[in-house]
This record gives C-alpha cells, structure tokens and sequence, in this order.
C-alpha cells in the first residue's frame, strides 16, 4: 500500500503529530505522536527515524482498529490494557479492537524514559496519559470530519462504539471518516474524559490475546516459522566464561540435516553453535559434539564459599546506601533488647515456561530480527553491531514472549548478539536460536545471591529505635557503563540492591545501611521485584519479630509505625486489617502470616494462612490489598496479584533455589529447580483493590515480595523458628 | 529416516523423520502445529500434552517410532470436542492466560480430567494437574476455569 505522509509544521515539537492516510482508495487514519528522545533532550543531534505509517491506529475499512503496542506482551497484560486507554479515549468499539506489537522504532519509545522497553512495572504508569491522548487526539479529527460534513458544531456532536452522532439522527461511522479525517490538522490540545466517562478503564475487561492463547493458535517467538528457516542450537561451556579450546565435530555433521557447526564469541568466553533443519536434528547433533573446553584461570563460583565469604563481607560496613540520625545509636542499646540476623537468598532463574528462543535473518546489506525483547532499542542496536550495519538497517521485529519476569530485559543484550553471531556466519536464511531448558537453566543471568546481616536495637516502646543493615551482592549495573548506571549507583551502591531497605516505609530515627557487591563472573540479571525480592523479606520477617516481641498485632504495629507519607501502606494495610478478618478465627494447627511491600509507587500487603502438611507449609488462603492508584484493569491487577504471589512462593519451594558447585550450575531443568507447581499453591488468593483516582501504577513486580515473607512469619507460630535462609529447605 | 502415518485431530498425516523424534517435534516442526509446546524435555512440565486414545501424554517423551497407531489429539483439534470446548470456553470467560505459553498443555490435563471425572474434588484437581507447570501461576484461575466447566458439564 502507498502513503503519503503530511508534517504538519506548525505545531510545537514536543506536541507533533503527523499523519498519514492511504493514498489509493484506502480508509486509514495514522497517528503518532512525535516525542523527544533523551539524546534530543541533551541537545544533541537527533538520531535517524524511520517512522513506520500506521504508528498507533490503524482504522481500516472493516470498522477494525488496530491498535500498536509499545510494550512487549510477557503475561503482565499490557496488550489488553494499552489499547483499553486508546480505545476508550477514542470510543472505539471495544470488540473491533486488535492489538499488535510495534516493531524496534524511535516512536515507540517509552515517553518518559527515550528507550523502547518493558521494565520495572512501569508500562501503563508511563504510558497511560500518552495512550489516552492518541485516542483522544484521533476522536477529535474524526469528529471534527463529521462536523464539517454536516456543517454543524463539533460540539453538537457525539461519539459511541466507532460511530459519531450529530444533530437529526446523523450517524457516521469511523471507518467511512477516516481518510478524510487523516488529512486533517491535528488538534493541538485535546480534551481528555473525566474519569466519571470511562467506558475501558476501570473495568474488569478480559484479555485480547486470551482466546488464541487457549486454542494453540498464538504465536510466541519458538513457534516462529519462516521460508528456509533454519534451527541452532549452542554447545556452551559448563563453567561461566570459559571458552572452546578446540572441538570435533565429525560425528555432529554426520546427522543428516545438519548444515554447520562453528565456534562464536559469548560476551564473555565462547560456544559452539549447530545449524540444522530442525530442532530435533540439532539436538542429536549437538548431543555427539567434543568440546574441549577452556576453562584455566576462570572463576569458578561455588554456592557454599560465597555464602561463607558474603557472610565475612557483611561483618564489615559497606558503601554508604543511607545514613538517618545517629549511626552508633545501636551499640548503645544492651544486647537484650537488639535482634542479630543474618539472612542468605541463593540464585534464582527466572525460567520462563517458554525457553529462550529469537531469531536473525542476515543479508549484508540489512538484517531482520524477530525477538520477544523488553528492550528493543537496546537489541536494535546490538544485532546491527554485531553484523556492522547501521541502526535502521536491522528491520527489528518484537514477538510475544511465553514468560519472561526479566529474564529478556539484558543489560549486555547477550541474546541478540549470539543470534546475530551465528546469523553472520549463515547468510541469507534466518536462522533460529532455540535455547533447551537445560540450556536456558544453566545459562546465567540469575537474580544473585545475597547476604543481609542487620542489626536491630529496640527502644522501650517495642519499635526499632537504630537499625544497622549490611547488604552483599553482586550488582547488574555496576561496571557494565550502561547508561542507568549513574542514575543507579551511588557512593558504589547500586540502588536495586538495597530498595526496600534504603526506602523503608517505617519510621526508625537511626539507620546505618550499606552495601558490598563483589564482581563474579556469573552473570546477573534483573528478576521480577529485583531489589524488594529480598530487601522486603528482610524487612518484613524482622518488623513481624518486633511485633510478635511486643505482643502487639502486626498488622496494627506496622501502621503504628508507617512514616507519615506512607499513605499508600497505611491504606493497604487498613483495608488488610478489615478484608483477612478471618484471621482472629483460624482452625487448630492454623497460623496466619502478614508482610507488605512496595514497587514503583505500588503498595500492597497480605495475610497469608497455613498450616503444615508433610513437613510443608501448606498455604490455605492468602487475602491481599493493593493500592496501585487507578486500576486500569481490574481483571488483570488480580490476575498479576494471584500469580505473583504464585511466583514469590519458588522463593521458599526446597528445590526453588540455583546453586552452583565449583563453577557448575548444579540444576538443568524442572526435575531439580522447582518452582510451585498447583498443589504448592494457594488455592484461594482474594485480592482487594484500594478505590483511587489517582495515576495508575504498575502491578507487576509489586505482589511477588510479600508472599515469602508472610509465610515464614506464620510458620514461626507452628515451629517457633525464625527463618532466614532461602529456600526453606526443612522446617 | 523412516515414513510414518499418524491420525492427528481426525486426520491422515504421513511424515518422514528419525525414529528418535519425539512426538512433539513432528507436530510442530513437521506437521507445523506449534500449539503443542516445549517446556523441559523431559516430561516434568506438562507443556506439550496431547491426547493418545484419549489419554494425557506428554509428547516430548514419546519417540514416534513407539506411537503405533495411536489417535493423537491436540490443542488445535479439542475444540471439536464437547467437553473440549467448555474447557476452553471456561478458560477465556475466567480470563486465566497470562504469558499463555503453558496453557495448552493445561487445558490438554483438565480436558482429561474432566473426560474421567466429571466433577472433580480439590484434590483430584490437584492430582491430575499435578504436573502441570505454570511459571505465572495462574493456578487460582486454573481452578476455577475446572470448576466452572464441570458446573457446564453437569
């Protein structure tokens, strides 16, 4: 199809829409708003853009509008909500809405941040004005087309369901408005709805990719199937950042259908990659690989000795994270009234049910990714240094992605650089990098290791009057020259490792709280709640032993000691307190277990009840509060609530944990890294949601921190033990 | 290499692969259904289950050359089915998917479940989906979509 694309140069730049229309006939109305990028912003020269023609909506001549998402669908629902705030803006007819993932494209940068990602539950908070006022924008110009057409007042118009309403039972729908409207000049301000208008927003709405994903007809990035696409797979080596020294590949391409087999560079050390027809084939074919690998002068990390030398660290102060009152205060409180712990989380895989897989076609002239990336920006530019092409000559496809929970938001961007490597070498067919869950588990880019020691000393009221707190671990900022780094590490502390602490919600005159990070060759990563994961454990499991100490009702000293900001805790844990009323009535042998926690300005908190069964915790029901100003959709905040306290359960699950031993990761697959299975679950999980107006705030990463926390609080009233390494191997 | 002729959702399919093949490879890459998932390999996640005469298997185990003639059924073909279409219909109305990547194999358990027991307990449910691996954990909604269409069943 042709477009002719219209600038429209009067309006100011930060508010700059164009459009385009279908020149031949077609009825398609193209808008996209036009954003500084942060480069832009710092008064350098604005990159090159390639701005696709239908940026955000598409209307077509069916009466579909096709709505472009800029983030990438992982589960978190974005998909469905994005459009919600565009359509309901526009008052589209919700059931004509498709959604679709917007390729790598300065336009579908996150206008807050300059980068086009998906990170830190942050999508529908940053985006959330930006969509409504694309749908609002796009009302606009079609009302206005109808008005003109009628020759009436805009004002005299109304809207409903892709249709525009004017005097005299006029009816217009959008779909036979569009290319004029396109041709249009876009409003400079547009009016938004009140909130009291909404159709979309605020509604419990199902997902649009909901169906497809029941019959088998959704598509992730493994089921991506393209003409002449080939299949690889990686021989990589068992220790972190060793390399081939030599390989024999003879009996390897022996296996019919195996077209390659060649060593590549990892961003650190090397592998060996086999290209076949299919996977099977590559599988057997790697399976018959030598490798004789390289692995002198390498670290290699062992679980066991890093927990012992992280604990030696945390006896000694770190890099300042924060200081508040008097930082010797605790050693004037007498040792009965403080509280010594010493906490251990090991490794985590985030382990997405679907295993790493993406693809790279490469011409020499231009490439084509097809990637379920959360930072396509990022990936953009690695895939085209990696083959020596400019930015805008990789065409950078976004796929959805069975799971992620950080795993492909990369820092170092190591998944398109391999794929690009082996693209390289192959030529001319795309080829397919599928990771086996083996491959996937041992592959690195766990959520490190830590070790908290913290020291609390008690005044004469039962509330922590000093707080001393040494965090160890490694940092995934630190070192890597990425841009947030500044942003993130301060006085050598990276800030997510220590959030949840360095921002407490509570109110303690005296805080004395550092961190160490050792560098390792294992690499690290994000991982859903990042730093909250065990700061708030830490946090939470101690408050719950002050309280208990006090023999005060925890959720009721917890608001008694909430600083005086801290309205969206003090609001979950009011609501807590009224909706887990069942909690002063539980059955024998039953004990109930609280904490809260934070993201992103998110709040919520939770009352988890169980008892123990076989030697488990076996969780009955949890009830949880939420404050996440307006929930966009309702349907979705619950659905993240119920599986993010699902996923904070692997936490505490005997085999949740990644170990390694003398640099080998000792678990490869489910059988022995466990996450909750249904039976580990809580079968009933209500989840109460604080009524608000104000900005929504993201929902993802905010319930998976509290459910770990809640259920060693608990189990202490069964066993009369403190818990305070991870996973919960035995009770 | 070897021919081999399969009845997959009802119809006729020959491929010609190695015998070493797992089930779940020839469905996606050989006959392209690519509903049936990869999740482990070896057999503990439950992403690739199919029907084989009516039974829950996981097809990342199951060699073609052991499938005799064997009726497969998968994802793309239980919707003919009565009870797989309530299960289905449940799935979306409780809006259960989030990532969606296990789902198939999901809904291919509860299908069987609710096949052999029309109205489940807890503990059945629990059984049968045991082995069911959902990194969302959308497990509260997989239950209530069970329940849901064993009450349509009814």
């Amino acid at each position: 199809m042709k477009h002719t694309i219209r600038e429209l140069g009067t309006i100011d730049r930060r508010n700059f829409l164009r459009v385009s229309a279908a020149a031949a006939g077609g009825l398609m109305v193209s808008l996209y708003l036009d954003l500084p990028t942060s480069a832009q912003e710092g008064g350098q020269a604005p990159p090159a853009k390639i701005y696709p023609p239908d940026a955000f909506i598409h209307i077509r001549p069916d009466g579909k509008i096709v709505i472009q998402v800029n983030r990438v669908e992982v589960g978190q629902g974005t998909h469905t909500a994005l459009p919600m705030i565009l359509a309901d803006e526009m008052d589209a007819d919700w059931s004509q809405v498709i959604a679709e993932l917007a390729p790598a494209a300065d336009v579908y940068k996150d206008p807050l941040i300059g980068v086009q990602w998906v990170g830190g539950s942050t999508a529908i908070a940053n985006s959330f004005p930006q969509y409504r006022e694309l749908g609002a924008r796009a009302r606009s110009m079609l009302v206005q087309t109808a008005a003109d057409r009628w020759r009436v007042k805009p004002e005299q118009c109304r809207t409903a369901s892709s249709i525009v309403y004017g005097p005299g039972n006029r009816s217009v729908r959008y779909s036979d408005l569009a290319n004029e409207a396109a041709r249009r000049p876009i409003p400079d301000k547009v009016a938004l709805k009140n909130p009291s208008e909404f159709k979309l927003i605020g509604k419990p709405v199902r997902r649009l990719d909901g169906r497809a994903k029941c019959d088998g007809s959704h598509k992730f990035a493994i089921d991506l199937d393209l003409p002449g696409m080939l299949i690889a797979l990686v021989a990589r080596p068992p220790v972190f950042s060793g390399k081939v020294r030599s390989f024999d590949d003879k009996e390897a391409r022996a296996v019919p259908g195996v077209r390659d087999v060649f060593e590549y560079p990892l961003v650190k050390g090397s592998a060996v990659a086999v290209v076949a027809d299919k996977f099977w084939i590559a599988k057997q074919a790697r399976d018959r690989l030598k490798v004789d690998w390289d692995l002198d002068g390498i670290e290699h990390a062992d679980s066991s000795r890093l927990f012992a030398q992280y604990k030696e660290l945390a006896k000694t102060p770190g890099g300042v994270a924060l200081k508040r009152g008097d930082e010797t205060a605790i050693d004037r409180i007498p040792e009965s009234q403080r509280i010594v712990a010493e906490f251990e989380f090991p490794y985590l895989a985030h382990a997405p049910m679907e295993p790493l897989s993406l693809a790279v076609r490469f011409d020499g002239d231009r490439a084509e990714a097809w990637v379920p990336a959360q930072l396509p920006t990022w990936e953009q530019m690695a895939t085209a240094e990696v083959l020596g092409l400019a930015t805008e000559q990789v065409k950078f496809n976004v796929l959805f992605a069975g799971g992620s929970f950080g795993r492909r938001g990369l820092v170092d961007s190591h998944l398109v650089r391999e794929a690009a490597a082996i693209a390289k070498r192959v030529r001319g067919r795309p080829v397919k990098l599928i990771f086996t869950r083996e491959d996937d588990m041992r592959s690195g880019y766990y959520r490190p290791m830590f070790v908290h020691r913290v020291e609390v000393g008690i005044g004469s009221d039962g509330a922590p009057l000093a707080w001393r707190h040494v965090v160890v671990g490694q940092s995934f900022v630190k070192g890597t020259g990425v841009a947030m780094e500044a942003m993130l590490v301060k006085n050598g502390v990276d800030h997510l490792a220590v959030e949840g602490s360095s921002d407490s919600p509570y109110a303690i005159p005296n805080v004395d709280l550092t961190a160490h990070h050792p560098t390792l060759n294992v690499p690290v990563l994000s991982h859903r709640s990042v730093g909250y994961g065990h700061n708030s454990f830490v946090r939470e499991t101690l408050i719950e032993e002050l309280a208990d100490r006090a023999k005060t009702d925890p959720i009721g000293y917890r608001l008694k000691l909430l600083n005086k900001d801290a309205y969206k805790f003090r609001a979950v844990l009011t609501l807590l307190n009224e909706k887990a009323s069942w909690r002063t009535r539980l059955p024998a042998g039953h004990a109930v277990g609280y904490a809260c926690s934070e993201y992103n300005n998110t709040a919520c908190a939770c009352a988890a009840e169980l008892s123990i069964v076989n030697g488990r915790p076996k969780i009955h029901r949890v009830t949880v509060t939420v404050h996440c100003g307006l929930a966009v959709n309702p349907l979705t905040v619950e659905s993240q609530f119920q599986g993010g306290i699902g996923f904070g359960l692997t936490q505490v699950m005997p085999r949740g944990a990644i170990t390694l031993k003398e640099g080998r990761v000792e678990q490869g697959n489910f059988d022995r890294c466990t996450p909750p299975y249904i039976a580990d679950a809580p079968a009933d999980i209500d989840v109460h949601v604080v009524p608000s107006t104000e900005p929504p705030t993201g929902v993802g990463e905010a319930p998976v921190p509290i459910i770990a926390p809640a259920v060693v609080n608990a189990l202490y009233h069964l066993t009369g033990k403190r818990y305070r390494s991870l996973p919960l191997i035995e009770l | 290499m070897a021919t081999y002729h399969l009845t997959v959702n009802g119809q006729r399919k020959e491929v010609k692969v190695d015998p070493s093949t797992p089930l779940l490879w020839v469905l996606r890459e050989e006959l392209k259904m690519t509903g049936t998932k990869y999740g482990c390999g070896i057999s503990v996640c439950g992403a690739c289950t199919v029907h084989l005469d009516g039974v829950a298997t996981r097809s990342c185990v199951v060699p073609i050359s052991l499938l005799g003639n064997r009726r497969i059924v998968t994802i793309e073909g239980i919707g003919s089915d009565p009870v797989g279409r309530v299960v289905q219909e449940a799935w979306v109305e409780k809006d259960v998917v989030q990532c969606g990547y296990c789902q198939s194999g999901q809904i291919m358990s509860a299908c069987a479940l609710l096949k052999a027991n029309p109205k489940p307990t807890d503990a059945n449910i629990e059984e049968s989906m045991g082995g069911n691996l959902c990194r969302c954990a959308a497990y509260v909604r997989i239950r209530q979509a069970i329940e849901d269409a064993s009450k349509r069943l009814a």
